[in-house]
């Protein structure tokens, strides 16, 4: 039972977060709450490979800009009626949109991790971030999809018998999802493939010396990875009803590394609270200086030096004070 | 023909900045273990710190001094007391660590010169263009520059391969506990290298100046392309950066120069330069990618 408090805390906090921020009067508020869902998710995704599997991407959010900008191509297409190619019809449809962009992010995942996965250390987090890089400047040079200024997709898309245009609604579509997505990851991390990864993360040699292909699980890991940053990045684009080449920039994958180390690497929590406490300082901060992030620097530099297993690890030890 | 030359020119001379970058973090890779994404800021520092000298003064030669010291300074500040205590940690650690710095050193260079690029003066010696060979018009600024790269690469070569601190340089980046175990004060060898690598870091700020504007992110410009060079050339070698730095500065060029007229052959024009543009930047994180599949280690990987 004490198991479920945590979730079922986290879970009232996000849902009751529009009617607070009704009362306030401070819509801001659902819109930082939503953004940490969604982050929440990419943190969460890149935990999987970073901190339960131990490599190191430099380049996370890659998949995240392929997810939304899926959304935003086939937004365009269904707007302008010509089909992609002359041959698929555009959508609007959430449920059309949000499975094709986690394939296409699974698919760039399985090439980029296939090719990356033979290297290892330093080489490795230089390849994503290449990989990544080179996903950045191929949006980029997409002209036909607005280029650098990306694409502006008019209206979030549609659900069955929703109103996806009530900001609130399309902030409780995102819950649910996010809620079926973490239940999905407690499954997978605590699962026999969860713990062949951590086996991994520990010591790989001794892994494959128990006959287990270590390069297949880890690709799985990747692909999975990706297709969960794909969808949180699909769920953005519907959310800012915007997507551009700047959310995949590379130091948008250092942020989302940062979220999961301020939260605490490799555990399930981490990501949403490391998601949660960047988000929330990049709000405040960033509303009282435009020199935010030297505050966040400073602050990051010190939670690295200084502190062990983020926020999470910072929690157990005052528990364990306690006992 | 002539336009071909130029290009290969322009390809050396953001080659040797290249290499004097790549140069410091390679060593700082080889031999520390550390990854230092705050390179960048080192470069940026040294173009912010000696053009101010060069305006304040009035004298182009006396920014050099001022941008070397300053990048030098900061450099041995951070590594005093922020790179000392990552050398035992993971990637992942020095990784966030750097990348804290870069948003350190960026906000405040916007707190004391603002977000406005500026503009190193440029002496009069360098208006104007020279002729080297009949036909082709080269401004002296960009000659200077390959000078001084390939004069400070020899003079790393020397260091290097002939000196008691190259020595002890090239052990450490082959087996590092080795030398310790020995009884060198690596300590110390690591603050000179760390050192080392900021001042060419700040020189090559400096020296860019004139060509390019000096402005916060700069850094982070030429970052990833300079860790593309020591990835290719493999980490802890100065013969690979220096290969690699050239080699991709001239790829890098070439394809920016000559793509878009390319393309322009079977395209609209306002396509083909935004394509052009953006698949030459893909071009050297392609190159990188090959070279990792083929060779995971890099050209000349030090240490084996």
């Amino acid at each position: 039972m004490r198991k479920l408090i945590l979730p079922i805390l986290l879970i009232a906090i996000f849902a009751l977060m529009p009617l607070i921020a009704d009362m306030v009067g401070k819509n801001a508020l659902m819109t930082l709450s939503a953004r940490i869902l969604m982050y929440a998710m990419a943190a969460a995704s890149l935990n999987l490979i970073l901190g339960y599997g131990g490599m190191v991407s430099f380049g996370h959010a890659a998949y995240f800009g392929v997810g939304a900008y899926v959304v935003g191509i086939l937004y365009s297409h269904w707007m302008s009626e010509v089909p992609i190619f002359g041959l698929f019809p555009g959508s609007n449809q959430l449920f059309v949109t949000l499975p094709i962009a986690m394939v296409m992010s699974g698919l760039a995942a399985l090439v980029i991790g296939a090719l990356s996965l033979r290297t290892g250390g330093v080489q490795f987090i230089m390849i994503t971030l290449a990989f990544a890089q080179m996903i950045f400047f191929l949006f980029v040079s997409l002209t036909a999809y607005g280029g650098e200024d990306g694409i502006i997709i008019r209206r979030a898309n549609e659900v069955p018998g929703l109103n996806m245009r009530d900001k609130t609604t399309v902030y409780y579509v995102i819950l649910v999802v996010a809620v079926l997505y973490f239940a999905w990851m407690w499954r997978v991390v605590h699962s026999s493939f969860g713990q062949v990864l951590k086996g991994i993360r520990q010591n790989e040699r001794r892994m494959e010396a128990m006959g287990i292909a270590t390069y297949r699980y880890k690709l799985y890991a990747f692909v999975l990875a990706g297709m969960g940053a794909g969808l949180a990045g699909a769920l953005m684009a519907n959310f800012l009803r915007f997507t551009s080449p700047d959310m995949m920039h590379w130091t948008k994958s250092g942020e989302m590394i940062i979220m999961v180390i301020l939260g605490g690497l490799g555990t399930f929590f981490g990501p949403i609270l490391g998601a949660a406490a960047f988000l929330i300082l990049e709000f405040y901060l960033a509303s009282w200086t435009e020199h935010w992030q030297l505050g966040l620097g400073l602050i990051l530099l010190v939670v690295v030096l200084f502190t062990k297993g983020g926020i999470i690890g910072a929690i157990a030890r005052l528990k364990g004070g306690r006992e | 023909m002539i336009l071909i030359l130029e290009q290969l020119l322009n390809g050396l001379q953001y080659g040797v900045m290249l290499f004097l970058l790549a140069a410091g973090l390679t060593l700082i890779f080889g031999i520390m273990g550390v990854i230092n994404l705050a390179h960048g800021s080192l470069y940026m520092i040294g173009a912010f710190a000696g053009t101010w000298v060069a305006t304040t003064t009035g004298s182009f030669w006396l920014g050099i001094p001022g941008g070397l010291i300053a990048a030098a300074l900061v450099g041995f500040l951070v590594e005093a007391t922020v790179i000392r205590k990552l050398y035992a940690r993971d990637h992942l650690d020095q990784v966030l660590a750097t990348f804290a710095l870069i948003l350190i050193f960026n906000q405040l260079i916007i707190l004391i010169f603002g977000r406005q690029p500026i503009f190193t003066p440029l002496p009069e010696v360098f208006y104007g263009s020279v002729e080297i060979i009949p036909g082709l018009f080269y401004p002296p600024y960009r000659l200077l520059i390959i000078a001084v790269g390939l004069l400070v690469a020899v003079g790393l070569y020397v260091l290097i391969n002939r000196t008691r601190v190259g020595m002890l340089v090239r052990a450490g980046s082959t087996n590092r506990d080795m030398v310790r175990a020995l009884g060198v004060d690596v300590r110390l060898l690591y603050t000179v290298v760390f050192g080392l690598g900021a001042l060419l870091a700040g020189l090559a700020g400096y020296m860019t100046g004139p060509i390019l504007a000096v402005q916060v992110g700069m850094g982070e410009d030429i970052l990833l392309a300079t860790f593309v060079v020591v990835v290719i050339g493999g980490v802890g070698s100065i013969k690979g950066a220096f290969v690699a730095g050239i080699g991709l500065g001239v790829v890098d060029t070439m394809l920016r120069a000559f793509l878009p007229t390319i393309l322009r052959g079977f395209m609209a024009p306002s396509d083909a330069d935004a394509i052009g543009a953006s698949v030459s930047s893909m071009g050297i994180f392609l190159l990188m990618a090959i070279v990792l599949l083929i060779r995971p280690k890099g050209l000349f990987a030090a240490g084996g």
